[in-house]
């Protein structure tokens, strides 16, 4: 393999310095988010070149109970990030165990499959490939899956009286809240939507742009990018529609009450 | 042979119409109240005193435990939305969400039911940003019917219009009432309302219903 150039410390200064400029920019129209930009930027260094050692030291190992533990972080913090997201929650543990069991159920069930029958590493777990897809398909559905449950949330708060007036009518809770549901699967779907439909043409995604640049080949890279593509469609969607769902079934009770109560 | 007997009478007896027992919701309890057949019982109270939810609570809106019944039928025994298509429920302020008022509805309102409420003719396609306070509360009204409930559960029916329509719209109720032999409950905030059309008034207060003659009220 060719490989990439490699940057020294002074590269990263010097790109860094373009943050600098932006903060203080910033800093002149006191938007108040210099410090912020500052602390973002900190962390993003130190998470990076932290995340940097775990790999290496994870594919010089290459154990599978390795993968594993680094597997089960990614779920949690994931998880945490969706209920972090969250508005108005569930209350108690139930918050985290829906986003937990749904992100499980569908990023993890789809990386699988992209291991085990469609890009076949030996062995199935190697983690330069095992990290990275889940990684990916992961972000992705975590995304989708608070931004649709903070939705749904939402939407059934602001129109409480319209729901309990459609119920009174005899429509089922299904049917009360239909319009609600259709338009978080919308918002939720469509920035997955909206990038495969102009993938290449307006940019060019990460991961193809990473592999060219280690000196692959394009039309290698794209076949790469096309497949983790369809999986986080996949992932966005399933773990999205098993999110909703239980959030659904937690929001209105045996008797197809409205139970907002539920939520903190 | 004598247990029969008893269990039959009180059967009988509970087929008269909606029958409410133990019922409990939020802060009230144990709660009995039975409406019979073409029966108007009024509700009157402050408000905050708890009419609204206890309407609610029948229409199983909102959480409560007890026995419901209606023509001896356990609440349970139907489906939820089974159970809130019998019992109509007509919530204070009126709500619209669809595109225009006829989609609200199962099968469109007869001109002849618009014209009785004074409503235009054209009503039903019109989209319901158009609509003012007194033909949401009519609308309202039409709307519920429409779904042929076996009992009514009306929350101020009357209390976005004026004279004249509210009159009309009492007359509509009634007549429906009368027509299908729905028990009914009716809260009002006025005491002139509540003698004409109540065959029994229950004052709300402290938790609790108490008859209160109707001679002292419309005297």
């Amino acid at each position: 393999m060719s490989g990439a150039i490699e940057l020294d410390f002074w590269d990263i200064g010097f790109a860094a310095t373009i943050v600098v400029g932006l903060g203080i920019l910033l800093a002149y129209y006191r938007l108040r988010v210099t410090r912020t930009l500052s602390i973002a930027s900190v962390r993003l260094v130190i998470q990076l070149f932290a995340i940097g050692y775990v790999l290496k030291f994870l594919f010089a190992e290459g154990k599978l109970s390795y993968v594993a533990i680094m597997a089960v972080i990614m779920l949690i913090v994931a998880s945490r990030e969706i209920m972090a997201r969250q508005k108005r929650r569930l209350k108690g543990w139930r918050s985290f165990g829906l986003g937990a069991s749904t992100l499980f159920v569908s990023s993890f069930a789809i990386a699988l499959f992209g291991l085990l029958v469609v890009v076949k590493p030996d062995p199935w777990y190697l983690p330069q490939y095992a990290i990275p897809l889940l990684g990916m398909i992961m972000s992705n559905t975590m995304s989708a899956i608070s931004l649709s449950m903070d939705r749904l949330t939402s939407a059934l708060n602001d129109n409480r009286a319209i729901i309990e007036q459609r119920l009174a009518l005899g429509e089922t809770s299904r049917e009360a809240i239909l319009p609600y549901l259709r338009d978080c699967i919308r918002t939720g779907i469509m920035p997955v939507v909206n990038s495969m439909a102009t993938a290449g043409i307006v940019a060019l995604p990460g991961m193809m742009t990473g592999q060219i640049l280690a000196g692959a080949l394009p039309t290698e890279a794209v076949k790469y990018q096309i497949i983790i593509w369809f999986f986080i469609a996949g992932g966005v969607g399933f773990g999205m529609a098993a999110a909703l769902k239980l959030l659904e079934m937690r929001l209105f009770d045996e008797r197809q009450r409205l139970r907002l109560d539920r939520l903190s | 042979m004598g247990s029969t007997v008893w269990s039959m009478i009180e059967m009988t007896s509970e087929m008269e119409g909606l029958n409410i027992h133990n019922l409990s919701f939020i802060e009230w309890e144990h709660l009995d109240l039975s409406v019979a057949r073409s029966e108007v019982v009024c509700l009157l109270g402050d408000s905050g005193s708890g009419k609204s939810l206890l309407l609610r609570a029948i229409a199983d809106l909102v959480v409560n435990e007890g026995d419901v019944s209606l023509w001896g039928k356990r609440r349970e025994s139907f489906s939820p939305p089974e159970w809130r298509k019998r019992v109509g429920y007509l919530a204070a302020e009126i709500l619209w969400w669809e595109e225009t008022v006829n989609l609200h509805f199962s099968k469109p309102p007869s001109q002849e039911d618009l014209e009785k409420l004074n409503l235009p003719h054209d009503a039903g396609e019109w989209a319901p940003s158009r609509l003012s306070m007194g033909e949401r509360q009519r609308l309202g009204i039409l709307r519920m019917l429409d779904r042929s409930p076996e009992v009514l559960l009306l929350d101020e029916p009357t209390a976005n219009l004026d004279e004249n329509s509210s009159g009309v719209v009492e007359q509509v109720l009634l007549d429906y009432i009368g027509e299908q032999s729905a028990p009914t409950l009716w809260v009002t905030h006025s005491k002139d309302q509540a003698g004409r059309v109540g065959h029994r008034i229950l004052e709300m207060k402290n938790q609790s219903l108490t008859e209160l003659d109707r001679a002292v009220l419309t005297k």
